[in-house]
């Protein structure tokens, strides 16, 4: 059977992290610098032209309704009130961080959970990894809280109180969909059911995440099959839940940020992205921790099939991003193509627009095809980063440009940022891996995963 | 067919009998033709020592192909022989393309792969394959040797088969 192996987070890594987040936070100063001179300078004239670009696209392919200009005419008045563009640049990519780095938390306790579900064997050696990554949900919860009231005024339009109330900002669309942020309070007052779905969530997740863990580590001591049981059942339950407050969570915290924007693939689109993401730092850290010396158990055939996963959900995620894409570019309806030329025909996303497709689907469909791609540890190192920073810029892509219109861009504020959530991320992951066993002891199929063979 | 091909046949009872058997007679320099077997025994490829199948290279081949193919009729006929206007959209744009595109890729290359199987493995209409031993398809693992690829002699094989393990040996001639 499997002897006792611990993960040991040795000093030189934890020495190592540091200094990337370190680094990381240095580049963010100097961003935030740059961006504060200048942010006075071109900031003004340079939006003013980009904006009148997009109300000129806008109305030279639709009719806008009267309704709409008015509601687009707030926007652009509404941006000029709030905070100056540099400190908009950060919460947006706070929250963009902490939306993507979140995902990757939750797909840790999805994994778990699908596994147990189907009740796979192959992966029983190597579930201890995404169990690891599950223990970023709390702090992912408690920054998303502390984040939303901070960044609200800025990212979420319909946090303004004044779209509610008869008036010059009144917005007739946006107060019917009032109900599902402010319920049951009235419209534009503190947005009562936004903040409990968020809490709900976040609690529900670190419950199921805390019991499912508990059971997992108590089959270390005593070996009773029970606990497979009971984390199986567990896990069901949990899926069911995930499927709403995946799709849910990804309404709230992202789509909403383009208020009057909607589309009903959202949920699946960011649950693909996180899905994907997740499953690329699965297979980077055994793979690293492989290359060190760790996970002996593990052999091409578990590789085989992490990469398998990564090939598939890559392509999942194209074909929701294509589906969302290709019926609202034949619809061609004013309120819905507006999120699109925002991002495709804008000066600062255009590039990550094509980009983000060449990073997810053509690199990772192109380099994962043959058999042997996927079974040796080199390929996998170089084509998981492509596919963690492609959605990045994903996320990126669909967070900023309903922020800061034309003014954004990614510099070293943003990769800083990155960085700095990403060192604290691996160091929370590594340090909760370093306390549990790296190989379950008495996981009733180790033995299937030992002799697993594709 | 050939009529002067001759054959000696083992027929084995149990799948790991069979799978240390086809080692040990490989070890001891016999050439099998083939072995024959009711349900998929696991590793008996790597244990004959048979090459990794080259379907994969096939399924691209004729996937790429769909891909091109679709494209450039689509292409072709929307954009240039008979060009529609639908919904205002350029008579060659793209984003339509695709979903036909993508249906017409897995197609080829599905249909692709199976004629090829079929081909490869004898298994094309009109082809009728050898049957060494008819309960190959019931509870019997079926090990043929041909005595052409063979330097060693008829009743020599037959010794080694029945040395590892097998419960029967017959000929036979096609």
């Amino acid at each position: 059977m499997i002897a006792d192996e611990k993960y040991v987070f040795k000093p030189e890594t934890k020495r190592q992290i540091l200094i990337t987040g370190v680094v990381g936070l240095l580049l963010f100063v100097l961003g935030v610098f740059m961006a504060m001179r200048s942010g006075d300078e071109h900031g003004g004239g340079h939006e003013k032209k980009a904006s009148a670009e997009i109300s000129k696209i806008l109305t030279a392919s639709v009719a806008v309704t009267q309704e709409h200009e008015k509601s687009e005419a707030v926007e652009k008045e509404e941006h000029h009130h709030g905070s100056p563009l540099w400190l908009k640049r950060i919460y947006t990519s706070l929250w963009q961080n902490n939306i993507f780095f979140t995902g990757i938390g939750i797909i840790g306790l999805f994994f778990v959970a699908i596994q147990y579900a189907a009740q796979a064997g192959w992966s029983a050696g190597i579930n201890r990894i995404p169990l690891a990554i599950g223990s970023w949900i709390p702090v992912a919860g408690i920054l998303m809280l502390v984040l939303w009231f901070v960044v609200k005024g800025d990212l979420f339009h319909w946090t303004h109180s004044n779209l509610y109330t008869p008036g010059e900002h009144f917005d007739k669309a946006l107060t019917g969909k009032s109900g599902f942020f402010y319920w049951p309070l009235a419209a534009g007052s503190f947005p009562i059911f936004f903040i409990l779905r968020m809490i709900i969530f976040f609690g529900l997740w670190y419950l199921f995440f805390t019991w499912i863990r508990k059971e997992m580590l108590a089959e270390d001591l005593d070996g009773n099959v029970e606990h497979w049981y009971t984390a199986r059942k567990l896990s069901a339950i949990f899926l069911v839940i995930f499927a709403v407050s995946s799709s849910v969570s990804a309404w709230d915290w992202v789509m909403s940020i383009d208020t009057h924007w909607f589309s009903t693939m959202f949920g699946w689109y960011v649950f693909a992205s996180w899905w994907v993401t997740g499953l690329s730092v699965i297979t980077l850290i055994v793979v690293n921790l492989k290359s060190a010396g760790y996970l002996k158990m593990v052999n091409s055939n578990h590789l085989h099939d992490l990469g398998k996963f990564i090939f598939a959900f890559s392509i999942f995620w194209t074909y929701i991003w294509f589906s969302q894409f290709l019926l609202i570019y034949y619809a061609n309806i004013p309120e819905e193509t507006v999120y699109f030329i925002a991002r495709l025909k804008t000066a600062p996303y255009s590039w990550i627009f094509y980009a983000n497709l060449f990073l997810n689907f053509v690199l990772p469909f192109l380099l994962f095809m043959t058999r042997d791609a996927k079974r040796h540890m080199s390929m996998l190192k170089v084509v998981c980063p492509i596919v963690v920073i492609g959605h990045w810029f994903d996320f990126y892509n669909m967070v900023t440009p309903g922020v800061m219109k034309t003014n954004g861009g990614i510099g070293f504020l943003e990769i800083g940022l990155a960085l700095v959530f990403g060192s604290v991320f691996l160091y929370v992951v590594l340090n909760s891996l370093s306390k549990i066993q790296l190989v379950a002891k008495h996981h009733p199929f180790m033995e299937e995963s030992l002799n697993h063979h594709i | 067919m050939d009529s002067n091909k001759n054959f000696v046949v083992g027929v084995f009872d149990d799948e790991d009998v069979l799978l240390s058997a086809v080692e040990q007679v490989r070890e001891k320099g016999v050439r099998i033709h083939e072995v024959y077997s009711p349900f998929p025994v696991h590793g008996l490829d790597e244990a004959l020592g048979y090459r990794r199948t080259r379907l994969p290279i096939a399924a691209f081949m004729f996937g790429i192909t769909g891909t091109i193919l679709a494209l450039f009729t689509q292409t072709w006929m929307l954009g240039y022989d008979w060009p529609m206007d639908i919904g205002g959209k350029n008579h060659a744009s793209l984003p339509p393309f695709i979903p036909v595109t993508f249906e017409f890729t897995v197609l080829l290359s599905a249909f692709g792969m199976v004629i090829t199987f079929l081909i490869v493995s004898n298994m094309k209409p009109y082809s009728w394959p050898r049957q060494f031993d008819l309960r190959s398809t019931d509870d019997k693992h079926v090990m043929a040797v041909d005595l052409a690829d063979n330097k060693l002699s008829k009743a020599e094989i037959g010794r080694i088969l029945k040395d590892n393990g097998a419960s029967e040996v017959n000929e036979k001639n096609f």
